[in-house]
């Protein structure tokens, strides 16, 4: 007889099939037919605004961007079909980590497929046996999965809590190696990291530092750094992770570093060496996407501006926010439960609103949201529809909205 | 000195707000099976009972606790070790 090795996942096949037996969409299944723009789209045959994409620089149609993949695709295929450390590393990839070292003022950079593996790499190469890895509690996947793939020890401490990340690290033995992981935007409900604490704290430990600045890139700091640059720690932080799938607009993920031994890494980090690289003209996308980024002082100013809005005409309307103020582009709405948030969630879908909805176990303990990410490329014209959609889809969910103070 | 006795019965007032299915809780009771207990709310318990003891209980270490007599050896174990 064959154990059905998928039988454990009863619970949550009986979960999902209830859910999508009230009649609403599937949140985990839209497939977009038409993308207009980084900020409209066609699913299901209806016009709808995209508010939950991560393109927080709207660099995915930008002009420059495309023609430069195009003329990768081009001039170098669609594919390396290889390792970076074997055939897979094309001047487009040279190129591509010399914009990176560029935009970060740093000396080393390593480009990765994915940002998820640029953490699993980073995160379980750094550490080893003996060493150990101090994590924020609500650390995304990839850090908690290169944590897993390490043989380090790991401690995680509450999240932002620098009294918590102290308390955790004089546990740990003095000679121990040790580091600390951070973002500088955490996604889920979109709040920045203290980190100037918790990078002190972490040093007078004698820990490394390294900072994901995942959804920072491209908008926080003079250059565009992320929250790291912002809060003026720059100087003090070991290796900064990143991806291209958010503010970049393309894929892939990259750790820049200005350790004199960075490149010893390539060698032994696996999923940076086991993995085929990047095709060429997503990195020729990527490079020119970063230098643009560096001078985008006219879309981050904008993408402030849209995201003020939202925030705001979303609290005077009464739904309860993650965050009492915009701390980024991510702007978090609060819901009660699983089933309001997916009525909510598709009745938005249904009125051409996209977000994303978010729930345990990817949320912190027991919150469910509607989440969504703004794009410098979004209208005050479409801000202002996407607040009456939700105004309208709360009535229609039944939300209570509260009044504000 | 904190013996085994005193950690077990410690550990029980910790879960006992967590226990939300309200099984029995004994030597044997499963965290993840038994009481049905999602991986950050273990995770948490595991850092209140940290705190209590002023000890450290890697993440790593979890998965070879599966029952609140594991947990109880291992945190005796380490109150132990820390003298
Ligand atoms: C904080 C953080 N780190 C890493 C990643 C992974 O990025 P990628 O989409 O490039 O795998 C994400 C996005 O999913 C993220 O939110």
């Amino acid at each position: 007889m064959t154990v059905d090795l998928l039988a454990k996942y009863d619970p949550l096949i009986a979960e999902h099939a209830g859910l999508l037996s009230t009649g609403i969409r599937d949140p985990f299944g839209i497939v977009m037919e038409k993308v207009l723009s980084p900020t409209e789209a066609i699913i299901k045959g209806k016009h709808t605004i995209l508010l939950g994409t991560y393109n927080y620089m709207g660099m995915t149609f930008d002009a420059d961007v495309v023609a430069a993949g195009r003329q990768a695709l081009t001039d170098y295929g669609a594919g390396t079909t290889g390792s970076r450390v074997l055939n897979g590393t094309y001047q487009t990839h040279a190129a591509c980590e010399d914009a990176l070292k560029d935009f970060y003022g740093m000396s080393h950079a390593m480009v990765f497929s994915t940002g998820y593996q640029a953490n699993l790499g980073m995160v379980s190469t750094l550490a080893g046996k003996g060493d150990f890895i101090i994590l924020d509690a609500d650390s995304h996947a990839s850090i908690y999965d290169g944590c897993k793939m390490s043989n380090a020890d790991i401690v995680r401490f509450r999240h932002n809590d620098v009294a918590d990340l102290e308390k955790r690290l004089k546990r740990l033995p003095p000679e121990a190696g040790k580091l600390v992981v951070l973002e500088g935007v955490y996604s889920m409900l979109g709040d920045v990291a203290p980190l100037p604490e918790l990078v002190a704290v972490a040093k007078a430990h004698g820990a490394m530092v390294l900072v994901d600045e995942a959804h920072g890139m491209g908008f926080f700091g003079e250059h565009g750094r992320g929250v790291y640059e912002e809060q003026g720690v720059a100087d003090q932080v070991d290796f900064v992770v990143g991806t291209f799938s958010k503010s970049v607009g393309t894929v892939g993920g990259f750790c820049v570093s200005n350790h004199p031994k960075f490149e010893i890494l390539r060698l032994v980090c696996r999923p940076y060496t086991f993995t085929a690289s990047l095709p060429p003209a997503v990195v020729a996308s990527a490079a020119t996407s970063i230098r643009k980024l560096m001078t985008a002082h006219d879309k981050r100013a904008r993408l402030w501006e849209a995201t003020r809005r939202l925030h705001g005409g979303l609290r005077a309307r009464g739904f309860k926010l993650a965050t009492e103020t915009p701390e980024s582009a991510i702007v978090s709405v609060l819901m009660p439960d699983q089933e309001t948030t997916a009525l909510m969630w598709s009745t938005l879908i249904e009125l051409g609103v996209y977000v994303n909805m978010s729930r345990p176990p990817a949320t912190p303990a027991g919150v469910f949201l509607l989440r969504c990410s703004i794009c410098a490329l979004h209208s005050d014209e479409q801000i202002d529809i996407v607040l009456g959609k939700f105004e309208q889809a709360a009535q229609m969910a039944q939300l209570a909205l509260h009044e504000h103070a | 000195m904190t013996d085994r006795a005193t950690v077990y019965a410690r550990i029980i007032e910790l879960i006992e707000p967590l226990n939300l299915k309200k099984v029995a809780l004994t030597e044997a009771t499963t965290f993840a099976g038994d009481m049905e207990m999602d991986s950050l709310t273990v995770m948490d318990l595991v850092a209140s009972m940290e705190d209590e003891w002023d000890i450290m209980i890697p993440l790593n270490m979890l998965p070879d606790l599966e029952t609140i007599g594991q947990v109880a050896d291992a945190v005796a174990g380490l109150v132990a070790k820390k003298g």
